[in-house]
């Protein structure tokens, strides 16, 4: 009987292989570290500067993303919070959905949970995949995201590429870092940024970092507690077991 | 105590209920590994219930609520996020868990005589058990929630004459919208659950009074002791109570591993466009309903011809259904003298072999999106499914079948 299953599935293997060839657009790899505060706290400064005058957090909390990233309430308040929110509100903005739409053809998404929807890769890819582009309203387009409607926020940090940069190609992993740069991507600059490609490499690690956190914030506690929890179900299987054995033993 | 228990009994029949079912059940003493997935089915169910109550203490029914009161859980609820992700867990655990039961049972022969009502008060609990899961995914309102529902409740649309108001009945407006998230939710929370426990009710009375199958398909209770009890039972408490726990250890463990680890399963269990919130009118690129169902999603795709003026989606539908339904008759197409697949030919064999690999496969094709050579590869597993019960009344007669032992083995 095994044996029949087993040389049914071996017949089967190939037609799968079959039906799984499938191609995707080849990303940057990055690996999300929520234990690094010292990232997610840059990441927090550049979501809250860059990004939220359109973007929401709005299933977040200010007063939780102080305590998790380890910065103190009232620097926080003082620095990262534009608007008059009071640190246990929820992280809204106050663009209008219709006006929006009005400039940016969509309205721009909340952001808590878009590392969970596309992926910390996607994002990181994204982050660093806008080049010029004349034909687009906003002059720029992504190689990751087909004529996005947003503009390129980060142009003064990272310049702008004169031609599509080379997402997911010619990476290298970064020594210290483990992680993929890719910062020989662009080979010709349209406008010249501030940081070098490199160090911008490393803010949209941060950026990607502290979204994905905000996506899942209890990850870390939760493997935290799951090791414990396991090691309970260990220990209880064990004396599980010697009860059976203990039950079982006159049973023929 | 002893009082206590002599007053209620004298009143509410407890030590005979007691005994009926726990400490004067004999069960057959050979149960393999493939017996544990009854009594964590009660687990799963239980938990279940227990953290869907606590859910409904936070959710907000509405559509525009849903989504944010799930993320609320996740995030301001005290142990909201453990209690959901065991929920959302829980339910593709139940369906691990039934589905190996049920494939204990085909391969056992756990449904033939005299056990014909227990294997079908099995199926009605997978039919709701289906439309309790169909209706709790469109509660947290997301991409997936949303356009999955809207797929499945179109399908009722194909039936033709009275489709298009049935599925309008079904949904109460003419898409799926708030409306249909509350109803879904009262069955959700309320009604599916009462007819869920009442199913597993029968199931259990049904199985206690006719008594457990076992790997060798042979009826234990033909060899009694001078007592009448069976020479090859034991009492279900305290062995199986003891055995099923140390099953109930290595579940939790697993179990534990995706909550604590692994929630999303990749995409699994928690699909990834369901991490943003329902919108009519933006369609995700690739619908797929969560894994358990896809099987059956992907017979419906392959039906890909008219027939006799009624359009494919109607056949399509119509195999769909066939494919559930064809399960309720199985109990009179094995026409077996033997119950257990190792007393059973070779060609019951290789039948259930095929049967479970198309099973599988089907599932896997479900969740990928189509094409031709998809299409082609689900229209040969479904007829391959079909054809493991239509031919079962011939080759379950035919084959030569192993002498059954007298007493049970091993």
């Amino acid at each position: 009987m095994r044996n029949i299953i087993a040389g049914l599935f071996l017949i089967c293997l190939p037609v799968l292989g079959m039906a799984a060839g499938e191609g995707s657009m080849p990303l940057d790899h990055m690996e999300p570290d929520l234990s690094n505060k010292a990232s997610l706290q840059r990441g927090a400064a550049l979501f809250t500067n860059y990004c939220m005058g359109c973007h929401s957090m709005q299933y977040a909390r200010y007063k939780r993303v102080a305590n998790d990233t380890g910065i103190p309430e009232e620097l926080y308040e003082d620095n990262l919070i534009f608007t008059d929110a009071k640190i246990g509100e929820l992280m809204k903005n106050s663009m209008d959905k219709d006006q929006a739409e009005a400039w940016f053809g969509n309205p721009p998404p909340d952001l808590t949970l878009e590392a969970r929807l596309r992926g910390t890769d996607w994002i990181y890819s994204y982050l660093r995949g806008f080049y010029k582009d004349d034909s687009r309203p906003m002059g720029v387009n992504n190689v990751v995201f087909e004529n996005v409607g947003m503009p390129h926020v980060l142009v003064n940090m990272q310049g702008l590429c004169a031609v599509k940069p080379e997402i997911g190609h010619q990476s290298r992993i970064d020594p210290l870092s483990g992680n993929e740069v890719n910062d020989t991507a662009c080979p010709e600059w349209a406008i010249e940024g501030t940081m070098d490609p490199g160090d911008f490499d490393a803010a949209m690690y941060d950026l990607t970092n502290f979204l994905a956190y905000m996506a899942d914030p209890v990850k870390l506690q939760r493997e935290r507690l799951g090791m414990f929890v396991l090691i309970f179900i260990a220990i209880f299987f064990v004396f599980a077991f010697l009860l059976n054995r203990e039950y079982w033993k006159d049973v023929h | 105590m002893q009082k206590l228990i002599q007053w209620i009994d004298a009143r509410l029949p407890i030590v005979d209920a007691y005994n009926k079912h726990l400490a004067q059940y004999y069960a057959p003493k050979n149960f393999n590994i493939w017996y544990f997935f009854g009594s964590l089915a009660m687990l799963v169910l239980v938990n279940q219930l227990v953290t869907g109550i606590w859910l409904t203490m936070s959710y907000n029914p509405t559509a525009e609520g849903a989504f944010a009161s799930v993320e609320y859980i996740m995030r301001d609820v005290k142990w909201g996020w453990l209690l959901r992700y065991m929920h959302s867990t829980g339910a593709s655990a139940f369906f691990i868990v039934v589905y190996l039961h049920m494939f204990r049972g085909l391969m056992y022969g756990s449904y033939q005589k005299p056990r014909e009502l227990i294997w079908i008060f099995g199926m009605l609990i997978y039919l709701v058990l289906m439309a309790e899961a169909f209706m709790g995914y469109l509660l947290p309102w997301g991409q997936m929630s949303y356009w999955g529902a809207q797929v499945i409740v179109n399908l009722f649309g194909a039936i033709p004459g009275i489709g298009d108001d049935l599925s309008l009945w079904i949904r109460g407006d003419y898409l799926i919208s708030g409306i249909t998230l509350n109803r879904f939710f009262a069955l959700h929370v309320i009604a599916l659950p009462i007819v869920l426990l009442g199913l597993v009710v029968l199931h259990i009375l049904a199985l206690h009074e006719v008594g457990s199958n076992n790997p060798d398909g042979i009826e234990i209770k033909k060899n009694k002791d001078e007592n009448g009890i069976p020479k090859d039972g034991i009492p279900f408490h305290p062995y199986y109570t003891v055995h099923d726990i140390v099953g109930v250890a290595v579940f939790l463990f697993i179990f534990c591993v995706v909550v604590f680890f692994f929630p999303e399963m990749g995409g699994l269990f928690l699909e990834k466009p369901n991490f943003e919130p329902a919108n009519q009118l933006k369609t995700p690129a690739h619908i797929a309903p969560v894994w358990y169902f896809t099987p059956f999603y992907a017979m419906l795709r392959s039906v890909t011809v008219d027939l006799f003026g009624l359009p494919a989606k109607f056949w399509g539908v119509v195999v769909m259904g066939a494919a559930i339904a064809i399960l309720f008759v199985l109990p009179w197409l094995d026409r077996s003298p033997v119950r257990s697949m190792r007393y059973k030919g070779w060609m019951s064999k290789v039948a259930l072999a095929i049967f479970a690999i198309s099973f599988i496969v089907l599932g896997y094709l479900g969740i990928k999106p189509p094409s031709a050579l998809r299409t082609g590869l689900a229209q040969v597993l479904t007829t391959l499914y079909f054809l493991y019960f239509i031919l079962m009344p011939f080759y379950t007669r035919m084959e030569k079948t192993k002498p059954v032992p007298e007493r049970v083995t091993g």
